[in-house]
């Protein structure tokens, strides 16, 4: 399933296994596709495990963007 | 030869066609053709009934016994009447744990007086080892009517509040099955409704608990049974942050998601703001919200449409079946 | 990030949209090829917006179940049946797909053997390690998205010596299944939406050869509303400047070279072949299959199951038209009527990720709102 969300670290393990959270909600996730992923980090998960990192950078830029379209409208 | 399906007591469309196919023709009377959650009785008595089958039994913020006296007593709320007294029928399952039965008889007796109703008649059967599921309950419910839902008299312009938040209750007993890489700290919002009551003598047109099928379900019917179409808009439906993230994790969608507390209420034009201010001062009606109205501008009538946040335009349709089983 | 839904923003790329629409040649036919993609759309009530706009959305083969033929999932069905003491687990839709074996969900296991919807390849392996005396097998569909995953959880088998551990691999891959679209001519395709997270896997190389051999502009979504609009907007902007590319359009979490590291461990466990697709035929390098070093691990070699593909769907089911784009769910006679989610035809009513699931939810054919 696409059902793929942004969500924060909370917990990493040497074993590769942690937890992100989103919205409130606590989820196990396996981190051996990302191995530079560390507490505090968004990471997109997809099945039980972070597949991406998020560059927040790109994200404030994004929505730096969305907010000026709003404006525009 | 054909058989029962799962689907079927979901509360969705595939239940309703079976009362309009079957229960309807068997036994139509005027009481009962009116479909109301209660039957509205000669000499202003409501009478209900509902069977609680749910799975677990415990879950966050309630369990089947405190389900049981307020799913009813709700039923009566909503149908213009206060409740007053219900019976209580148990069917246990050879081998449940006493323990257990007295946990639920007791969150009984606790919702039974938080909800000023009294147990009065009752009855208890023992099945089988295997030919049950632990305990499954039936309360019916007397009210003194106070009031009466007006279909007929919803016009454009008359507003629907929702009185709390979505999905708390659908997730916490999702989460209390335990089947997921997920935890989330929700508890079900199992509560009795009385503060609704008044509205009733203020002019209340229509309410309905938000249960089996969801809101959108429960607007649906509304939809169908008036000559307008029913807006309601994304952005001011109350749900919670967490179930919120919840539902988009596991791919369900709060508009379907399952309540155990909350209401939507019809309230003339006029009176929405007066309404929605009662409502507020209620603990349990702190989120809510008017979230649409009955009005003749767009669409056609007996369809349910959603103005998403993003400024699109959808139908909403009923659920043919309820998200998850034996969820109530 | 509510910006990235936001009515007034959507209003914004709207506009832009109308305009770059303008001009260009008719019909505007624009593909997204991801079960949520197609959710997304319906979802916020942008699929009307956009048509307003001058660009029809269609959906191609985004959906693994969907595309995964009977036979596999028939293989299922006879492993859970015709297995004693196995434990069959897989995702919950997986579970209710028709064969003509009737589906995961009504098939009677056999003696000590039974099945589990899980979320997670891992908690099938959870399921080996607690019954080593059963055979846990994970039946697992996916794209580019889920792959890593799956080897992931081989290579954590192999690490810790399981011998009751297996897969009955059901795997696609994204870009072939594209070439084979455009080379058949079927679509009529004026651009690409490519799904956010298989190109956060796979980076934005595969495509390439769209825009290079067959001059058909792409761009990389995400998966809010926001997202997909600044998608479809770059994909109009490619056909008005007539320089169609790989746009990239989701870059908080799409890298340009993707996730080496997933895809090095995809590459370690699998390798490619040609694979039969449901509706599609067999499209060459289009699917893994098990390397040598991990063939014990292939559920179909261990249990001797023979999987003769023949990619058709059951009679009267047009799931594989609407897989290919040919048709919409609801030019399907069966849709609404006969084939509904509560008695399904065929897997695209059935997965998560199936147009006529999706289309079923939010769009009854009762038509759209006025």
């Amino acid at each position: 399933m696409c059902l793929a969300v942004p969500a924060k670290i909370t917990r990493v393990e040497a074993s590769g296994l942690g937890i992100v959270d989103y919205l409130g909600n606590e989820v196990k996730t396996n981190f051996t596709l990302l191995p530079e992923a560390k507490v505090g980090d968004w990471v997109i998960i997809h099945a039980g495990f972070a597949i991406s990192l998020l560059d927040r950078k790109e994200a404030r830029r994004t929505l730096r963007l969305f907010r000026e379209m709003a404006k525009s409208s | 030869m054909k058989r029962i399906s799962l689907e079927l007591g979901g509360g969705g469309r595939l239940m309703r066609d079976f009362i309009a196919e079957h229960v309807l023709p068997t036994f139509g009377n005027p009481i009962l053709s009116e479909l109301a959650d209660s039957g509205l009785l000669p000499g202003g008595i409501a009478l209900t009934t509902d069977s609680y089958v749910v799975d677990p039994l415990f879950f966050s913020g309630g369990d089947i016994g405190r389900l049981a006296v307020n799913g009813t007593v709700n039923d009566l709320v909503v149908s213009g009447a206060a409740p007053r007294y219900l019976s209580l029928a148990l069917i246990l399952e050879e081998g449940l744990e006493w323990d257990l039965l007295e946990k639920v008889l007791k969150s009984i007796r606790a919702a039974a007086r938080r909800a000023g109703v009294r147990i009065v008649t009752g009855d208890t059967k023992v099945v089988p080892q295997g030919q049950g599921d632990k305990i499954f309950i039936n309360t019916a419910g007397v009210g003194k009517s106070v009031g009466r839902p007006a279909v007929a008299r919803i016009r454009p312009g008359d507003k629907l509040i929702l009185s709390g938040t979505l999905g708390d209750h659908s997730l916490a007993v999702l989460m209390a099955r335990g089947d997921f890489g997920i935890t989330s700290r929700v508890r079900s919002d199992c509560a009795p409704l009385l503060f609704l009551l008044p509205l009733w003598k203020k002019g209340a047109l229509w309410m309905r608990d938000v249960t089996r099928g969801g809101l959108a379900t429960v607007l649906s019917e509304l939809a169908e049974r008036i000559p307008y179409p029913v807006l309601i808009e994304e952005g001011r439906i109350p749900v919670s942050k967490t179930v919120r993230g919840a539902s988009e994790l596991l791919g369900i969608d709060p508009l379907y998601m399952a309540c155990e507390g909350k209401a939507v209420v019809v309230a003339p034009r006029r009176q929405a703001e007066d309404f929605l201010r009662r409502i507020r001062r209620h603990p349990l009606g702190r989120r809510a919200a008017i979230i649409g109205e009955v009005q003749d501008k767009v669409g056609r009538p007996g369809e349910l449409l959603l103005a998403t946040v993003s400024g699109g335009l959808r139908l909403l349709e009923p659920l043919t079946s309820e998200l998850l089983p034996r969820i109530c | 990030m509510k910006e990235l839904r936001d009515a007034k923003a959507i209003r914004t790329l709207l506009r832009d949209i109308t305009n770059l629409a303008r001009p260009l040649v008719r019909p505007l036919r624009i593909m997204e090829v991801c079960g949520t993609h197609t959710m997304a759309l319906f979802r916020y009530g942008l699929t009307p917006l956009l048509a307003e706009a001058g660009v029809e959305m269609i959906s191609g083969p985004g959906c693994p179940v969907c595309i995964t033929p009977g036979a596999i999932h028939e293989a299922a069905i006879a492993l859970l049946a015709g297995r004693e003491g196995l434990i069959l687990a897989t995702f919950g839709d997986m579970t209710r797909v028709p064969t003509r074996k009737g589906s995961l969900q009504t098939a009677v296991a056999a003696r000590n053997s039974r099945s589990r919807i899980v979320y997670s390849p891992e908690e099938a392996l959870e399921e080996a390690r607690g019954n080593p005396s059963r055979e846990a097998v994970f039946f697992g569909a996916g794209f580019e998205t889920t792959i890593p995953a799956i080897a992931l959880t081989v290579k954590r088998a192999a690490a810790e010596g399981l011998r009751n551990f297996s897969v009955l691999p059901a795997l696609w891959l994204i870009p072939p299944a594209l070439r084979a679209l455009l080379e058949s001519g079927d679509a009529a395709i004026s651009g690409f939406i490519y799904p956010g997270h298989v190109s956060a896997v796979i980076g934005l190389q595969p495509y390439e050869f769209i825009a290079e051999e067959f001059g058909v502009a792409g761009a990389v979504a995400g998966f809010e509303p926001g997202d997909i609009l600044l998608a479809v907007r770059s994909v109009l902007g490619q056909n008005a400047e007539r320089k169609p590319r790989v746009a990239l359009e989701y870059t908080r979490a799409v890298r340009t070279e993707g996730n080496p590291g997933a895809r090095a461990v995809m590459g370690e466990v699998f390798e490619p072949y040609d694979a039969l697709w449901r509706g599609l035929g067999k499209i060459p390098v289009s699917g893994l299959t098990f390397r040598k070093r991990y063939a014990r691990f292939d559920a179909r070699a261990r249990f001797g199951l023979r999987i003769r593909d023949s990619g058709k769907d059951l009679p009267g089911c047009r799931c594989g038209e609407v897989l290919r784009a040919r048709i919409r769910p609801k030019d399907c006679p069966l849709f609404a009527t006969r084939c509904t989610p509560e008695s399904p035809f065929g897997p695209c009513m059935v997965s998560y990720e199936g147009s006529c699931l999706i289309h079923h939810k939010f769009n009854r054919g009762r038509g759209r709102a006025s």
